[in-house]
């Protein structure tokens, strides 16, 4: 009986928690409802992921009203795919988020925060699974919202300032979705995405679909920081607090990439994306842009958690690339890639958090002979950081392997090139954590104190070991990334 | 016990190892032991393949599917069983050198540099038995990873500069140029494996296949062909320990070892109508160059990096005459030219450790003092020129063999001409060891601590050894043609 309705009580779990938590204001209270729906979140998205596996799409009607006309939920491989990632992210954080949210947030803004968590969580989720354009709209201003106040928890004042911008670039992006929806809802009446596949088709030379496909590229664009419009996110990641890094950098912008390869390749149709359009141009040349700029900008910087943001930005090049591939291996690359940067991001920003934790500041200075006091955060940090970089037996070379596959099929071999030569700007940028940790001494004011608490590095190390085992046994993050992909490809038209 | 258990200790033992070392780090007798024990049980694991493997069988276990097709492979073919001997052979001798050098010379981080000498054992191991590309590569990008804590062990600037250009110059070869190597061979052949007779006839343009060769050829950096060699003098910085085994044996070897593979296996020699005929002068350029640099090189590790750097492109000119006996010779090369690296790299760190001199023109007079040392010294030079009673003739003359088969004159004078360079730059150390008279200045001086000695005059030792009894490497290196 309740597991027909798992599709909606992924959603509506974490969503009516975060009222809960407002109404009794208890902070252990708080933790724990929301470290529970996460777990049981991360429950329902695995086992939505094997009944698709088995039986293919699960479509769920809200309220039973029938799509097109009723909101339905619509769970198929992709979708299944990033609500596992959301979810275990979000059930790996929570734990860590005890002692890190104590020791970075004052206590009476600490039940706020998990109801901000929650809410956010649900946002995320909902995004994931609607099958509707507009509710996808709701939930996207649900978890920038509280995305924004999380932000600006963070304990220095610049938090403020880079909630501030996120929240006017996010609104922007938001408007511009919403505006491109709109005309999409012009022309055809429906809202459903289902719907709107089969309806576009008839309509996709109009110049109206074509401008609702500009809007809707640039609004997602702006809340997944496509390059050039990525300008909110090394201030949101530097100075949120440790847990929101680490829980945001993990799923948010993954989640819009989700949305913007659903509108692509089901939408509005490859046909019309790539082959009428120069959009996979378009698409390829800011993804290497964003790929080789940001990653040198990320090698002089000279904050852990600031040249980490940096490197996302570089990171989400890569999967805008694969889906600019438009073949089947760039694509298995980018969706796998949603997991596996997901999942090393996690852990780096877990990590970075720790340091924050016992150095007070992730400047380089601050870290300078940090393999001899904290030797599992350091350690840590290298292996994600191999992944970041895409060495075999991590879960950034399964990515890698994919994208210059992709590539040299599609005959690129400049950009199969420049895909290696790139991951070596990545080994740069991690050795300056190397060279800071290992081989400098500490500094004369450098803090005593030694690794930071079990409970924050056990969740953290967790992810470090996700690294590395999705790069050995692939069947998850390539496997489903591979029929997903071919579940885009021969939906489009 | 079934080989496959057996592949499987081979890789467990050191990872194990390793992971003991960590745990008893307060322990020192304690961890040298678990070293030692694991060296030993290494190399009768491997050892214990040898009867297998003679008689035929090729033991292989498949792990796991990384990609669809493509799965983690390890395969035990002859080649790479000879390169898995050397290596856990002479793990054990330079285990038992190392406890004598690091506590001699009073080295921090020791546990440190046991778990990571135990890791890149374990990267060794794998690259030996790898059954495909995709196994192999891994390993190798292993090998330089854990082998980058002990190139910076010293923790200085030298050592942070040395590290720089080791990673540098490693990683960029092996992601710019050997990881597209692989990806295109994925595409075009669809499959990774080491068969004999290679995987790319017929299946590109000539002109393809020349490409990928120089792509294979640049990318596998641990061969230190020219102009990527400059990582191995920085990784000289390294405890001498690290210099014997890893970039003596070990790391470069796993280099020339991926090369003759490739060379092999996957083209098939020139089933794959690849143009071979640039490789000999590259090879031949850098075993001349090499050789004067080391003629000029008056720091004693300097010099011996630069002969390997030399000795190692013999495998490459081997390789790359494609006479069927040459690729013997190469095959036979990177056996004898462990042994009689390995046994320099032990003399220069037992001369440190004795008499902390490092340069070639403090070495008056030290064959007096340090006898055996420097007789074992001697012995290793004579297998690096070539001349018998020492494993280093055997080699050449398969190489040279070969290359007059070939009819390749030009490989036959880069040989000649770099036996007489050879000679130019060990002998004179001989020389001025024995035969000059003791400079005054500095403290007397005897041997070093006698695990060094001992390791030092069982290498050499081996190396004669090797030389009369040389049945079971060649019959190994053959196992090469017969795939």
């Amino acid at each position: 009986m309740i597991s027909e309705h798992l599709p909606a009580l992924q959603v509506v779990l974490p969503l009516i928690s975060a009222p809960l938590i407002v109404v009794v204001r208890r902070e252990a209270f708080a933790w724990s409802l929301a470290t529970a729906v996460s777990w049981i979140g991360l429950g329902i998205a695995v086992e939505l992921a094997l009944r698709t596996a088995q039986s293919g799409a699960i479509s769920y009607a809200i309220g039973n009203w029938p799509p097109p006309w009723g909101i339905e939920y619509r769970v198929d491989r992709l979708s299944s795919f990033v609500l596992v990632l959301v979810s275990l992210v979000g059930a790996i954080v929570m734990p860590y988020a005890r002692t890190s949210v104590a020791a970075e947030l004052p206590r009476e803004r600490r039940y706020l925060f998990y109801s901000m968590y929650c809410l956010c969580l649900a946002g995320l989720l909902g995004i994931t699974i609607t099958g509707d354009v507009f509710n996808l709209f709701v939930f996207l201003e649900i978890s920038s919202l509280s995305a924004y106040v999380l932000i600006a928890m963070g304990q220095k004042r610049k938090a403020l300032f880079a909630a501030f911008q996120y929240l006017v670039l996010g609104t922007i992006g938001a408007t511009f979705y919403v505006i491109g929806i709109g005309l999409l809802y012009l022309m055809t009446g429906t809202l459903n995405l289902a719907d709107l596949a089969v309806r576009v088709a008839g309509v996709h030379e109009l110049r109206p679909v074509l401008a609702a496909l500009a809007f809707i590229t640039v609004g997602i664009g702006m809340k997944l920081a496509l390059f050039p419009l990525h300008q909110w996110l090394p201030n949101a990641y530097t100075y949120a607090p440790s847990v929101v890094t680490a829980f945001l950098a993990a799923t948010a912008t993954k989640v819009s990439l989700y949305v913007l390869m659903r509108f692509y390749y089901v939408v509005f149709g490859n046909a019309l994306v790539f082959r009428t359009l120069p959009l996979d141009d378009i698409l390829l040349a800011l993804s290497v842009v964003a790929i080789v700029t940001m990653s040198l900008v990320a090698v002089f910087q000279s904050d852990l958690k600031r040249m980490l943001a940096y490197s996302s930005v570089a990171q989400i090049g890569y999967i805008t690339l694969g889906i600019a591939l438009t073949n089947a291996a760039g694509l298995t690359g980018a969706i796998a890639h949603l997991f596996n940067h997901g999942v090393t991001k996690g852990a780096l920003f877990l990590l970075a958090g720790g340091i924050s934790l016992r150095c007070g500041g992730t400047s380089f200075a601050a870290i300078a002979g940090l393999g001899q006091r904290m030797p599992f955060t350091s350690f840590g940090i290298v292996i994600a950081g191999l992944s970041l970089i895409g060495v075999p037996a991590t879960a950034g070379f399964t990515t890698k392997w994919y994208l210059v596959v992709g590539a040299l099929e599609r005959g690129y071999w400049w950009l199969a090139a420049l895909i290696v030569v790139s991951s070596l700007i990545a080994v740069a940028y991690v050795w300056r954590f190397v060279e800071a940790a290992y081989l400098q001494a500490p500094g004369p004011e450098a803090p005593r104190q030694g690794e930071m608490p079990l409970s924050m590095l056990l969740p953290a190390w967790l992810m470090v070991g996700a690294c590395i085992y999705f790069g050995i046994w692939t069947s998850f993050n390539i496997g489903f990334a591979g029929s997903a992909a071919e579940l885009l490809l021969h939906s489009g038209r | 016990m079934t080989p496959n258990a057996l592949i499987v200790i081979a890789l467990v033992v050191p990872v194990g190892a390793a992971a003991l070392v960590a745990a008893s780090d307060r322990a020192p007798n304690l961890r040298e032991a678990i070293t030692l024990v694991a060296a030993g049980a290494l190399f009768v694991a491997v050892a214990s393949l040898l009867p297998l493997v003679l008689s035929g069988e090729r033991p292989s276990l498949r792990l796991v599917e990384v990609f669809p097709g493509l799965a983690l492979e390890f395969r035990v073919e002859p080649f790479g069983l000879l390169f898995a001997l050397i290596a856990s052979g002479l793990w054990i001798l330079s285990s038992l050198y190392s406890i004598g050098y690091m506590r001699g010379n009073d080295e921090s981080h020791q546990t440190r540099f046991y778990v990571c000498f135990a890791l890149a054992l374990a990267s060794t191991i794998g690259v030996a038995f790898s059954g495909n590309l995709l196994t192999l590569f891994l390993f190798y990008e292993m090998l330089t990873l854990v082998t980058y804590p002990l190139v910076t062990h010293h923790g200085d600037d030298e050592a942070r500069r040395g590290g720089r250009t080791y990673l540098g110059v490693l990683l960029f070869t092996s992601t710019a140029l050997l990881l597209p190597a692989i990806v295109v061979t994925w595409i075009v052949a669809g499959t990774l494996d080491f068969v004999p007779g290679g995987i790319l006839e017929g299946r590109m343009s000539p002109f393809g296949a020349t490409v990928l060769l120089v792509l294979f050829m640049f990318g596998i950096g641990k061969a230190a062909i020219m102009p990527f060699h400059r990582w191995l003098p920085a990784a000289m910085v390294a405890p001498t320990p690290v210099s014997a085994l890893l970039h003596a044996v070990a790391v470069v070897k796993a280099g020339v070892f991926s090369v003759v593979k490739v060379i092999v296996y996957t083209f098939g020699f020139d089933a794959a109508g690849a143009n071979f005929a640039w490789l000999p002068y590259v090879a031949g350029f850098t075993i001349i160059a090499a050789s004067i640099v080391a003629l000029r090189a008056d720091n004693l590790k300097r010099r011996l990096a630069y002969s390997t750097v030399s000795q190692l492109s013999y495998v490459v000119l081997g390789a790359a005459v494609l006479a069927p006996i040459s690729v013997v010779g190469a095959a036979l090369h990177v056996a004898a030219h462990a042994f009689g690296k390995i046994t320099l790299f032990f003399a220069a760190g037992a001369i440190y450790t004795a008499s902390h001199k490092t340069q070639v023109s403090q070495l008056d007079g030290v064959g007096r003092r340090m006898p055996w040392t420097l007789a074992a010294f001697a012995v290793a030079s004579l297998s690096m020129i070539g001349l018998p009673p020492t494993v280093g003739a055997i080699s050449k003359w398969y190489i040279v063999t070969g290359a007059l088969q070939a009819q390749h004159w030009v490989a036959l004078a880069v040989i000649g001409a770099s036996t007489l360079l050879n000679a130019g730059y060990f002998v004179p150390i001989v020389y001025r060891a024995f035969l000059r008279e003791p400079s005054t200045v500095g403290a007397a001086h005897g041997e070093a601590p006698w695990t060094m000695v001992v390791a030092l005059v069982a290498t050499a030792t081996l190396t004669i050894l090797l030389f009369l009894f040389a049945d079971v490497p060649i019959a190994l290196a053959r196992g090469l043609l017969g795939g």
